[in-house]
């Protein structure tokens, strides 16, 4: 028992904690961002694998990590336009729309991971972003060996945030975009343009999924390999839902389901089998929306195609 | 104001054919990337797929799998239900056919067979209606809790098969089913099994339940109207879960017939997607029995010629998988196909 203990409040636990929530969080704000705007994103996880390949393509051809992040961001942008145009646009189903973007980054990854390299599976190892120290925090007894030496990609992803919350409830844009999400026929009303609104919100959502992606294929690890998002998308989603479509809501998701996986290897080792913490998010998400932890409503007019007139 | 779109039947063929004809096209431009040339391809995907009775034999193998998980989402459709689940609902029919198929031997055949594919069946119902009540109770919208279930089938099975279940090899797999609970090959050596009789035996019976039961009438009136339906009488939620129930029972028997008459055992993570593509199957097809199995058929031909093509061209064999989301894309939105085909629209 003392040794289950010892395990749940270490601190490499929790460092690890942060890293694995580091994706999640910024494909959970990007599904916040989309979402807000009144339109489901299940396509996380493919934004996320397009991401990942595209930052380990860049980092590769340039030897730049750094232009590994703006291509993958840029990657998102444009998955996110495409999700925008079928869903806005052509008025489709966004939730079959998702479904066929995920498909397709499944097979043009592996697609464009052969042409390039010849092989399947795993790309060679490309430049990664290293870890940096933060000088004062680090000498900061407990907190310093979870947060002093991170990727910068975790610190920007806290910032993220701070700054998606301040977007969204501090700006009039958010304000705006939350309007679209509600009550897209008021929101016209007042002259706000609800089509150019959606478009803006679904292209940040695929460019912060793309961010999410880039961590793992090149700040965690050094490589890109075949599916590696693995559910991350979809644990995002989770947390989109399990914070109730708030920034920081989503941060206490992410946190608590990284920390679940950070934990899931030596929870192993005394007895707790690694599939049931793997199942963990989407059980809680499950009951959460059951409304056993207080109900989960999302923004109403979410999956509703806008027709103007 | 919600426009009503007048449509023959020529115009319900016409609008899935020119998504095919379109991904074609957008999947040549992938083709022309790198350096290969279209046709080539597409005629070598063509003849592998059904130049001779072995390629069909492989292609209709192909197909089974998508003909049940097809029917689960268009079943869920016609009730007014996005079943996102089939793959999840997969998984446990799976598993729940190779536990009865590795359990209960010595039985005769007569009786494993039928046993195993009904608690396949039933498996894939039982997790089908879980998303179906917290719906018709909780008013939950089905999407989200589907995707959940879909990774806890997948963990749980993952755990059943490594764990309380494994086989005893290194490989995470069950025990292999007994002789007595396996489907018939028919034309080996390719792997078509007896399993796409029951696939189309399947579509006879969504058919038959959806169009001439009354029970089919009442999932459909509430699929067309939930208000109206419960205004008429008729019990949105009973049907909600009854709806979902089945189309999990189609997507189980998806599962049951992949363990019976193809891997002989539960493999973890075996299905590659099989559900997800029976939403790209079921749109394809209207969300009509016959449609899927046409839909099916295609996307069986597809995967089956790409092997050859990724062998005889320099074209990876994902393209196929491109191709598959290129035809959602463009199924889903058919507004943009019918101002291509500028068809009439009516006020």
């Amino acid at each position: 028992m003392g040794e289950v203990l010892g395990l749940l409040f270490n601190t490499a636990v929790f460092a690890a904690a942060l890293r694995m929530a580091t994706p999640l969080i910024f494909a959970a704000l990007g599904g916040i961002f989309s979402e807000r705007s009144g339109v489901v994103n299940i396509a996380l996880e493919g934004m996320m694998l397009i991401g990942a390949f595209t930052a380990m393509f860049v980092s590769n051809q340039t030897g730049n990590p750094w232009l590994g992040v703006i291509g993958a961001m840029a990657a998102g942008v444009l998955i996110g336009l495409l999700h925008a145009l079928f869903c806005i646009h052509y008025r489709a189903n966004q939730v079959v729309i998702g479904t066929a973007i995920n498909i397709f980054a499944g097979g043009l990854t592996v697609f464009l991971l052969r042409y390039f390299f010849g092989a399947a599976g795993t790309s060679p190892s490309v430049a990664t972003i290293g870890d940096v120290t933060i000088p004062v925090i680090n000498r900061i007894p407990w907190i310093g060996r979870v947060i002093g030496r991170q990727n910068p990609l975790v610190y920007l992803a806290l910032l993220a945030v701070v700054l998606a919350h301040l977007v969204i409830y501090k700006t009039s844009w958010g304000l705006r975009l939350r309007a679209v999400g509600e009550h897209p026929k008021a929101a016209d009303t007042v002259g706000v343009n609800v089509f150019r609104m959606r478009y803006v919100a679904v292209a940040l959502s695929g460019a912060l999924a793309g961010l999410g992606g880039t961590y793992l294929s090149i700040a965690h690890l050094s490589r890109f390999s075949e599916g590696m998002t693995a559910g991350r998308g979809f644990i995002a989603l989770a947390a989109v839902i399990f914070g109730k479509w708030t920034p920081f809501g989503a941060l206490g998701a992410c946190l608590f389901f990284g920390y679940a996986d950070a934990l899931q290897m030596r929870l192993q080792d005394v007895g707790i089998p690694t599939q049931f913490m793997n199942m963990l998010p989407y059980v809680l998400t499950m009951v959460a929306l059951a409304g056993f932890i207080g109900k989960s409503v999302g923004p109403k007019a979410s999956g509703q195609p806008y027709i103007k007139g | 104001m919600q426009k009503r779109i007048k449509v023959t039947r020529w115009q319900e063929i016409a609008t899935p054919l020119a998504a095919v004809v379109l991904a074609l096209l957008v999947g040549s431009g992938f083709i022309l990337f790198v350096g290969e040339n279209p046709l080539t391809a597409y005629r070598i995907l063509f003849v592998e797929s059904f130049g001779s009775i072995r390629n069909l034999a492989t292609t209709l193998q192909r197909a089974t799998p998508l003909m049940f998980t097809g029917l689960a989402v268009a079943f869920g459709y016609r009730a007014g239900l996005f079943n996102i689940g089939a793959e999840g609902q997969l998984y446990i029919g799976a598993f729940a056919a190779a536990w009865v198929g590795f359990t209960f031997t010595g039985l005769p055949r007569l009786i494993h067979l039928p046993l195993a594919i009904v608690v396949g069946m039933l498996g894939g119902a039982f997790w089908g209606s879980i998303p179906g009540y917290l719906k018709a109770k909780l008013g939950i919208h089905e999407v989200i809790n589907t995707i959940m279930l879909n990774f806890i089938a997948l963990y749980l099975t993952d755990w059943l098969a490594t764990g309380p279940f494994h086989g005893g090899s290194w490989v995470p797999e069950t025990a292999r089913v007994s002789a007595t609970a396996a489907l018939t090959r028919l034309y080996p050596p390719t792997r078509l099994s007896t399993g796409v009789f029951l696939a189309l035996a399947a579509a006879f019976v969504a058919y038959l339940i959806l169009w001439k039961t009354k029970q089919g009438y009442e999932l459909r009136a509430v699929g067309l109207n939930p208000q109206a339906a419960e205004y008429g009488g008729i019990n949105v939620a009973k049907n909600t879960i009854i709806a979902m129930a089945i189309s999990g029972a189609f997507a189980g028997l998806a599962g049951t017939e992949q363990i019976l008459g193809l891997h002989n055992r539960f493999i973890v993570r075996f299905s590659a997607d099989l559900g997800f593509m029976g939403v790209a199957v079921a749109l394809l097809g209207k969300n009509h029995p016959v449609g899927v199995i046409f839909a099916a058929i295609l996307f069986g031909a597809l995967q089956t010629g790409s092997a050859a093509m990724d062998r005889l061209t320099s074209v990876p064999r994902e393209l196929i998988t491109i191709i598959q989301a290129l035809i959602i894309f463009f199924v889903a939105a058919e507004y943009l196909i019918r101002r291509i085909l500028r068809m009439k629209e009516e006020a």
